[in-house]
């Protein structure tokens, strides 16, 4: 049993002690120590990575609103570009119990009370709307109301906020076909195999701009139920890191940095018909 | 061992003996053997429950609340697994005889559609079931063939017969094969045909012959519906790794685990009975 103590180390269950830290500590000052590796900040996020959250697959490039922004709370934290390193983790063994191979993973990962049972979450740096996409010549890509939505057979990816969303507000008539992933959403609705798919709006916007040539996005709208989902960087459960980055965010948020990444990744999202 | 007269015949001392030392011997593997299997199975618990992780293990894949609250959503999609095999086995099963048939024909006539069976049989054993089944669901929609379904759950089963039709194909011409030359010579010399050699004195004795190998096609096919998930089928498994994502517990997975051991344990104890009463029926009575 010695052995197996020793090379199954315990994960760390302790929620950080905040009130010890000094009031004006920047999160560079936080972060010293409590990576996985001194002096190397690890971030995950999954392959392939989308636009536009990251760019051409590659998240290092610094390019999409995910990659900005794991790199800007990184210079908050202390570590240059270099000093960053990025890690594949997909998304459903990111919650897997036993250590972690990443400081946290940036992968669009709504925080939900369910979740933070088995992770922990930093706050939410992106609140997305929801939106459906459809083919121009469908008859669902006039539809104006979510109601008119419920004959339509429509889809999305597991796990995402879209798919909630179509099964608590839209509810339509037949259970909406879930897919593993974007790429298979994308493909049945050029099959035809589903009416819409449902993805949140800056994914949206990508996929009928660049992806699927004569799609359209039927309209956005806002969970109904509840408050809506924030997108939060995912963590170990009881990570330490996860106040340093919390702060960071914090001042990310109130020097504009934030907003002036989304404006540049994400600004296209306001001319969108809101269904309701 | 035949009944004997048992008042004429009384065991020697000498024999008498060696049954105490059997009885002894039996008394002490059975002691042997329950101390060992307490040990192993002790210390495999004690070890798996012991390590670090395993308050977090127990959490996170046997947490009974989770699999209770999952269980709804993953036998709905187990429903699906049962209606696939259900209509995939007997359409593989047609499938697989056909081919072995047609393959084990001699005529010239027959060559092209012998090359076919030979070429289906070698293609689809060598693509991957999995690559198979993503070809057809996501693959073939797209050709855009008028009347061709675009349900991936149809189109999933379509390809889990194509795949488990080329095994069964090659189960099925070993049974062929198997079966004697003077089967079809004593078929010839009661003036029966070729076609009517085959149906009706080879296929039955070499159907029977392969119904182990068969059976345990069946039981790997039951598991395998699992793979109509990557067609965003939403069987079980799908089902349950649905539930995960949205719960970060993985749970609802052992709990479709359990259904697809529930399902495949009766076919396999069926199976055991099958090549059992089979051996009895061939070997005569000399094993038991």
């Amino acid at each position: 049993m010695l052995v197996a103590l020793g090379c199954a180390p315990q994960d760390s269950t302790t929620a950080s002690d905040t009130s010890s830290q000094p009031a004006n500590q920047t999160p560079a000052d936080c972060a010293q120590g409590k990576t996985l590796k001194d002096g190397t900040l690890t971030v995950a996020t999954d392959s392939p990575a989308y636009d536009p959250w990251f760019s051409h697959n590659d998240p290092s490039n610094g390019k999409g609103y995910e990659s900005a922004v794991a790199y800007a709370v990184a210079k908050q934290l202390g570590f240059d570009q270099s000093s960053v390193k990025w890690v594949k983790q997909p998304f459903n063994t990111s919650f897997a119990p036993g250590p972690k191979h990443f400081d946290f993973d940036i992968n669009q990962i709504s925080i939900t009370a369910a979740r933070e049972k088995a992770v922990t979450f930093s706050d939410g740096y992106y609140t997305a709307a929801q939106a459906l996409i459809a083919l121009e010549d469908s008859p669902i890509a006039n539809v104006g109301s979510l109601a008119d939505l419920k004959k339509y057979k429509l889809g999305a990816q597991t796990g995402t906020t879209s798919l909630t969303a179509l099964r608590e507000d839209v509810q339509p008539d037949s259970d909406p076909v879930v897919f593993q992933n974007t790429n298979d959403a994308k493909q049945a609705l050029l099959n035809h195999q589903v009416d819409a798919i449902a993805a949140d709006l800056p994914t949206a916007f990508y996929i009928t701009a660049v992806q699927i040539p004569h799609s359209t996005i039927v309209g956005q709208f806002q969970q109904q139920s509840g408050t809506p989902e924030q997108f939060g960087m995912l963590f170990s459960k009881g990570n330490r890191l996860v106040d340093c980055v919390d702060q960071a965010l914090a001042n990310l948020k109130s020097d504009g940095t934030l907003d002036s990444i989304e404006q540049k990744w994400l600004s296209q999202t306001v001319s969108v018909p809101v269904l309701k | 061992m035949t009944e004997l007269d048992r008042s004429a015949w009384e065991p020697s001392r000498r024999e008498l003996e060696r049954r105490a030392v059997r009885r002894a011997r039996a008394r002490r593997d059975i002691l042997v053997a329950t101390v060992a299997l307490v040990i192993v199975v002790g210390a495999l618990v004690v070890g798996i429950t012991s390590a670090p992780g395993w308050d977090r293990v127990r959490e996170t894949f046997f947490d009974w609340g989770e699999a209770k609250a999952a269980f709804p959503q993953v036998i709905k999609g187990f429903g699906k697994n049962v209606v696939v095999f259900l209509i995939a086995e007997p359409c593989i099963l047609v499938l697989g005889a056909g081919v072995a048939v047609v393959r084990s024909t001699v005529s010239p006539v027959m060559l092209p559609f012998r090359v076919l069976a030979v070429a289906y049989a070698d293609v689809f054993r060598g693509i991957p079931t999995i690559l198979l089944v993503y070809l057809a669901g996501i693959g073939l929609p797209a050709l855009e063939l008028q009347g061709l379904t675009t349900n991936t759950m149809w189109l999933g089963t379509g390809a889990l017969v194509a795949s488990y039709g080329a095994y069964v194909s090659e189960v099925f011409r070993a049974g062929i094969e198997s079966i004697h030359p003077s089967q079809l010579a004593s078929a010839d010399t009661l003036g029966l045909s070729r076609w009517q050699a085959m149906i009706y004195v080879i296929l039955p004795q070499a159907t029977r012959r392969v119904a182990p190998p068969l059976l345990n096609d069946f039981i790997s096919l039951q598991k395998d519906t699992a793979l109509l998930s990557v067609i965003f089928v939403f069987e079980a498994m799908f089902s349950a790794q649905d539930y995960t994502n949205y719960h970060f517990n993985y749970t609802p997975l052992v709990v479709a685990a359990v259904l697809f051991i529930c399902l495949t344990i009766p076919l396999t104890r069926f199976t055991d009975w099958v090549a059992r009463r089979m051996m009895r029926r061939e070997f005569a009575g000399v094993v038991k």
